[in-house]
């Protein structure tokens, strides 16, 4: 019979008929037979020099897409190495299906080679996982973890198969449904909810929205879009969610948070109506939660409801998926247009005025210098050269901070990192997926010159590939944001925080065959940035910035969003 | 305080490990955990008591809730419920002792399972604070071995399961939500009853 085939080939099948087209992973002892599979089959594996990296790459195929991303690695060490990748993709909600290798069923449990428990490490760090006990469950699994993964709020999911699983023999018909009676989604929203949130923002004078990466994940950027043009309101984008409203739009005021702008905090603390969008009240963003947005009544959406009620009780909880829930309350926020339109349109003028006046006070504003360059001016540069179009992954620390202030992107899925988990090592790998999902886009990997030499490895899979991504290094020689916590509140104790040896990039990158070079005299910034977006192929720019520029403005951990820092404090005696 | 926690999961490898991870994620110490099959041979039910600061209860049964192999997570804490355990005792009881222990035994409706010379083995079933009582009572004749059930709780009110009806695959991309896929379900997609699998496996 035709359909005749092994286990490895089965999942090869169910992954063609989920539409997976690439994936990342890194081929092990037991993986063999599918690698064998996979030899002749169409379906592209992209061969990373880490399995982290695997993972991250597939999490920026998924964050630059919004498809699943598929990532392979073998038992125990691969299977291991796979984990950060996975609770990043958990903390921001990532669709991930990531498949290990398991030692052979009959060894299970016998501390074979390579043998780890990934159905039990893994538990912990993945929406769902699952080991396939024998290959007759093996395609339902299959589409299950996909299904699992994609739908609800996104998450990683882990299939563990055993060799014997993929060398066993079947026959194979595809699978046409699954059951999953405990796994419930709630899309629609609760309509009286709606309806009474549309009541509650038409009768606030102080309105304000809060979106987060509900907005990238559901796709709901149009929606959002509608809801502040008839309301015309103050909106803000958090880390996860800048893009979701074009920076350039007009209602758009900037990222919240630890090292979002004074308008944006002052506006969250002074609102009367918080609209909280696919959000979860992270600590990042409210500072201190009990001192969060006082005089705000909360009207939360959000696909999961264990976000509800969280970290903040909202006095209107919704669940439902941010896309559906908006386009239901646009219609009945037009349809209750007529009647309350007018009633607080004064007070929400007024209020908008504020909101600007304090948009003018503080901006995020670039800073430049004639003799160093200033990080913030090297992302004003990337603004420039990727005119919102481009696709920047960035790394973890202060460069994230000063990209996610000043570079602006016109829609989501542009701005790819790592927000709740903060992994560094992040930017390189996960430009890799972007690339691969996205040819067509101009792709900068934005890292740190810590984060950077965590991913060093990969530069040979992007010189493999040929992948034209411009790799630019913030190089300050130190981990920044550390070094930055160390002198605010450590008595300027610099501890285990200065990088200081680099590799000569131009010689790095011509070590792997491409181009590269250093960069030092902001005259030479622009046109350095320039030639690499120029080269066809991939380019590492290493700048040297000002060492000891710190993010601003900050509110520290923990304070409230009124005790807000907005530039450096002047210099105090160290209490001994 | 005492939270009681009664749970329907699927009898899956792992789901046991699932839902106590919710707990042990918080560093949340468990009472009693007790776990047995249903009617349906693929369900168990499974009853929890944990201390839980109160404010944190709901956030509790919610991620139980969101686990995939859990039907339906009830806190029955504060709702009308009856809450068993299970109890045995072997108590050594000399000669001049063994009327009174009998006589205390019955008191807390406790059955005689073994006499010997040495004592009595006796179970009692009731709520655990009386357990708490009877074996503070048997105590006072000396020595004694316990091992208790844990406690399995049943609701007074009726709780209506929700479950998620089958879904056609692949869904392909994200966009498709269930309440579509239902429909696709309704309009004729719908196979046989789920978890029969397509593969028919060659054994070598």
């Amino acid at each position: 019979m035709s359909n005749l085939m092994s286990g490895a080939k089965m999942l090869l099948e169910c992954l063609g008929r989920e539409g997976v087209d690439c994936f990342f992973g890194y081929p092990g002892g037991v993986t063999l037979p599918f690698y064998d599979a996979l030899y002749d089959h169409h379906i592209r594996h992209v061969l990373v020099r880490h399995e982290e990296n695997a993972c991250f790459a597939a999490e920026g195929y998924a964050r630059s897409t919004g498809k699943v991303g598929v990532c392979c690695a073998t038992s125990g060490p691969g299977a291991t190495n796979l984990i950060t990748g996975l609770v990043d993709s958990m903390m921001d909600s990532i669709p991930i299906v990531a498949i290990t290798g398991q030692v052979p069923t009959k060894l299970i449990g016998s501390d074979a080679f390579q043998e780890a428990d990934t159905f039990g490490i893994t538990r912990s760090c993945t929406k769902h996982n699952f080991l396939v006990k024998n290959l007759a469950e093996l395609p339902q699994i299959v589409h299950e973890a996909f299904y699992i993964a994609s739908s609800g709020r996104p998450g990683p999911v882990l299939v563990d198969v055993p060799k014997d699983v993929f060398q066993a023999q079947g026959h194979y018909s595809p699978v046409t449904s699954i059951h999953l009676p405990g796994y419930k989604v709630f899309t629609e929203g609760h309509t009286g909810q709606v309806r009474r949130a549309a009541q509650m923002i038409w009768e606030a004078e102080r309105p304000w929205v809060y979106a987060g990466g509900g907005i990238v994940a559901a796709g709901a950027s149009p929606e959002l879009r509608e809801l502040v043009e008839i309301v015309d309101m103050p909106a803000v984008c958090t880390l996860m969610g800048l893009g979701g409203l074009p920076a350039e739009h007009p209602n758009f005021v900037s990222m919240p948070g630890m090292h979002g702008s004074y308008a944006a905090n002052i506006g969250m603390s002074n609102c009367d109506v918080m609209i909280a969008l696919g959000v979860r009240f992270d600590d990042r963003v409210t500072g201190r939660i009990s001192a969060f947005a006082p005089h705000a009544k909360v009207i939360h959406v959000d696909i999961d409801p264990a976000e509800i009620g969280k970290n903040r009780a909202p006095d209107l909880p919704i669940v439902g998926d941010v896309k559906r829930v908006l386009q239901r309350l646009n219609k009945f926020l037009q349809e209750l247009a007529p009647d309350l339109q007018a009633k607080n349109a004064a007070s929400r003028k007024a209020w908008w005025g504020q909101v600007r006046g304090w948009k003018a006070e503080h901006p995020l504003a670039p800073v430049f210098s004639d003799t160093e360059i200033k990080p913030q001016h090297l992302m004003a540069e990337l603004d420039r050269l990727s005119g919102g179009q481009a696709i920047v992954t960035s790394d973890v620390g202060q460069h994230q901070m000063w990209a996610a202030q000043l570079i602006r992107f016109s829609e989501p899925r542009l701005w790819i990192n790592s927000g709740g988990l903060g992994a560094m090592g992040f930017g390189l790998p996960a430009a890799i997926g972007a690339q691969f999902a996205r040819p067509d886009k101009l792709v900068f990997a934005l890292v740190g010159d810590g984060g950077f030499q965590m991913s060093i490895p990969e530069l040979s899979t992007i010189a493999s590939y040929g992948l034209p991504i411009k790799i630019v290094v913030m190089n300050n020689g130190y981990l920044g944001m550390v070094r930055q916590w160390q002198e605010l509140f450590y008595n300027n104790r610099l501890s285990s925080v200065e990088l200081d040896c680099f590799p000569d990039a131009e010689k790095l990158a011509a070590a792997y065959g491409f181009k590269g070079r250093t960069v030092q005299k902001p005259t030479e910034l622009a046109s350095a940035l320039e030639t690499a977006v120029n080269e066809p192929g991939p380019y590492l720019l290493n700048v040297r910035v000002a060492p000891f520029e710190n993010v601003y403005p900050m509110i520290p951990a923990g304070a409230a969003v009124h005790e807000m820092v907005l530039g450096p404090p002047e210099p105090v005696a160290v209490p001994k | 305080m005492l939270q009681v926690i009664s749970l329907l999961l699927e009898n899956k490898p792992g789901a046991l490990m699932r839902v106590t991870g919710v707990l042990t994620a918080r560093g949340y110490n468990i009472e009693s955990l007790t776990v047995a099959g249903t009617l349906d041979p693929e369900l168990s039910r499974m009853t929890i008591v944990v201390d839980v600061d109160p404010t944190l209860r709901a956030q509790v049964i919610k991620q139980m809730n969101k686990l995939v192999n859990v039907l339906q997570a009830v806190d029955l804490t504060d709702s009308r419920a009856v809450v068993r355990d299970l109890v045995l005792v072997r108590v050594r009881a000399s000669l001049d002792m063994r009327t009174a222990v009998l006589k205390e035994a019955e008191i807390f409706n406790a059955r005689v399972i073994d006499s010997s010379t040495e004592g009595f083995a006796l179970e009692a079933t009731d709520d655990p604070e009386k357990l708490n009582e009877f074996i503070q009572v048997m105590r006072s004749y000396g020595d004694i071995e316990v091992t208790r059930s844990g406690a399995v709780a049943v609701s007074l009110e009726s709780k209506k399961l929700r479950l998620q009806p089958p879904i056609p695959t692949p869904l392909g991309s994200r966009d498709r939500t269930s309440a579509e896929a239902l429909r696709a379900v309704k309009t004729g997609a719908q196979t046989g009853r789920d978890g029969e699998t397509a593969v028919e496996v060659i054994e070598e």
